[in-house]
């Protein structure tokens, strides 16, 4: 790793903690993004009568800060995704959306880029080779060409699917800050989280008015909204993504 | 409601941060100036910001920071019990009366557990925050009324924002708990918004933009006490401006492998405040007494 993150001066790893908590060799493959190299590993704990099938726990977003960056990335890239697909093809009148909301959600699909671009650029920069891969959506669930879930509809409509995808960024995002060690991150993390509960207020209004910070997220006992851990999240977000992801480490 | 039982679900120990904050300083008060300097300048920026925050003097306590919290959760509560008995919200239609009955009940939580919070810890809870009655008497109107409850919920956005770090590590859980009601306030200034016919992100073309609540800085001296009985950290420079398109030294606009506008930069990262700026007498200080 590059020396300008050391200090000159003692107790440096204590200092580089964050960014250089020792892991697990396994770990050490998946970050390198050799998961063949994982596999094998796996494969090579096998004894020759095994039957055994290899448990594959699917892609780590690391550890420590950089798995709560990586994790905040992987969502960041599916929600990015899903307003890409609403602005291209999601029609204007009949069944789509409003003029206005079409306009609403390129501009939330504009936000959502630039997150996951920011992501992108952060975790490039403070810790190299370490990047979560490009993840491949897997949108099969939602109908582009319905505003709202038509009854009987297997299908998520748009308002749904996004109402969807923005709570549970909000509750990804409040679950992830005690996870995280560095303070700056933090406040990162506390800068984008308030602009996704603005989306998943403004959503929630166009599907029921009146449901933006309803019961169902925002506890009426104690006026809190949601917070998941990462493997609560991944659980839900695993849906929409074709690469299976693991987020056991994230913050550990 | 059990409090004690709501923490123990949030709580997460973690004994080793502040251990690690305090080697920190320890490394950097061993160094010379000049090391110093060429180590914070070599540095990320995300490192150099936290290095920055941990010599800002911020040494509060949790309480201090529950009590800061508490004493926005009561101006807005005051805020919203005048609404509700004022004759601009009685001639309002039931969908927008139904919008503030929800916001001022979880404000109403908000106060519950923030006192439950403060006397867990051996704090008194801060009494007696109103909205001051002489400036609510001229909202004459009910979108009189909602741009400065806008106003009051982007402040509360940007007022957790601004002290969420302090919790960093709290053994209490009390980190979560500050952002779950952040995100709340910000569900809170959306939907306002909606109601204002604004966008429910913050925006360079919000009719509001210019207040002071969505710039930064001080209008008059700025002291590490309160007239509320607890103190807040020293005022260091002022934050972001709600406008700023630079993050983390990235710009946004240009940085990012694409071409932004300064608007979509704006909106996607709303900004911290720091205490002496809202209690600065252009904001919620301004607003705040008998």
């Amino acid at each position: 790793m590059s020396d300008n993150l050391q200090p000159r001066g003692s107790d440096e790893t204590t200092f580089a903690q964050p960014l250089y908590t020792p892991i697990k060799r396994r770990s050490f493959f998946m970050y390198a993004g050799a998961t063949a190299g994982a596999t094998a590993l796996v494969l090579a704990g096998c004894s020759k009568d095994s039957t055994t099938t290899p448990v594959d726990n699917g892609i780590s977003l690391g550890a420590g800060d950089v798995g709560v960056l990586n994790y905040a990335y992987a969502l960041e890239q599916l929600e990015a995704a899903f307003y890409a697909q609403v602005k291209s093809v999601t029609p204007v009148g009949g069944a789509g959306l409003s003029q206005i909301e079409k306009d609403y959600f390129t501009e939330v699909a504009t936000h959502e880029e630039i997150h996951r671009n920011f992501f992108k650029a952060a975790i490039t920069r403070d810790a190299p080779g370490k990047l979560l891969q490009n993840l491949t959506p897997n949108f099969s669930g939602i109908d582009f060409t319905q505003r709202t879930t038509p009854a009987g509809s297997a299908k998520l409509g748009v308002l749904n699917a996004a109402k969807a995808f923005e709570d549970l960024g909000v509750a990804a995002y409040n679950g992830a800050g005690k996870l995280i060690k560095t303070a700056a991150y933090l406040v990162i993390a506390g800068q984008i989280v308030s602009v996704e509960a603005r989306h998943a207020a403004y959503v929630r209004e166009l599907i029921t008015p009146g449901s933006f910070a309803a019961d169902d997220q925002v506890n009426p006992t104690n006026g809190l909204d949601m917070a998941m851990d990462p493997t609560a999240v991944i659980a839900i977000a695993q849906a929409f993504v074709m690469e299976k992801l693991d987020a056991s480490t994230v913050g550990k | 409601m059990n409090f004690f039982k709501i923490i123990d679900q949030l709580s997460e120990v973690d004994p080793d941060v502040l251990d690690r904050f305090d080697s920190r300083r320890a490394v950097f008060s061993s160094l010379g100036t000049a090391a110093k300097r060429s180590a914070l300048a070599a540095t990320p920026l995300f490192l150099g910001a936290l290095f920055q925050k941990a010599y800002a003097g911020t040494t509060s306590t949790p309480v201090e920071v529950l009590q800061y919290a508490l004493t926005l959760e009561l101006f807005e509560q005051d805020f919203y019990g005048k609404v509700k008995g004022s004759a601009p919200y009685a001639g309002a239609s039931a969908a927008d009366k139904a919008a503030i009955d929800k916001i001022k009940q979880h404000e109403d939580s908000h106060v519950t557990l923030l006192r439950g919070a403060i006397t867990s810890l051996g704090g008194t809870p801060v009494t007696g925050v109103t909205f001051k009655s002489a400036v609510f008497a001229t909202l004459t109107t009910f979108p009189a009324q909602l741009g400065i409850a806008q106003l009051l919920e982007d402040t509360g956005v940007r007022a957790y924002k601004g002290r969420a770090g302090e919790l960093l590590g709290d053994a209490n859980g009390l980190l979560t708990v500050a952002l779950q009601i952040h995100s709340v306030e910000a569900r809170h200034a959306a939907k306002i918004r909606t109601m204002r016919g604004q966008r429910a992100w913050v925006s360079p073309a919000d009719d509001l933009a210019t207040h002071p609540v969505y710039t930064s800085g001080v209008t008059g001296p700025t002291s590490t006490t309160t007239p509320f009985g607890y103190g807040i950290p020293a005022y260091t420079a002022a934050s972001p401006t709600e406008n700023n398109t630079t993050q983390s030294g990235v710009p946004i606009t240009t940085g990012l492998g694409a071409t932004y506008s300064a608007a979509d930069a704006a909106a996607s990262f709303d900004e911290y405040l720091q205490a002496a700026e809202v209690f600065d007498a252009s904001r919620a200080g301004g607003l705040v007494g008998a």
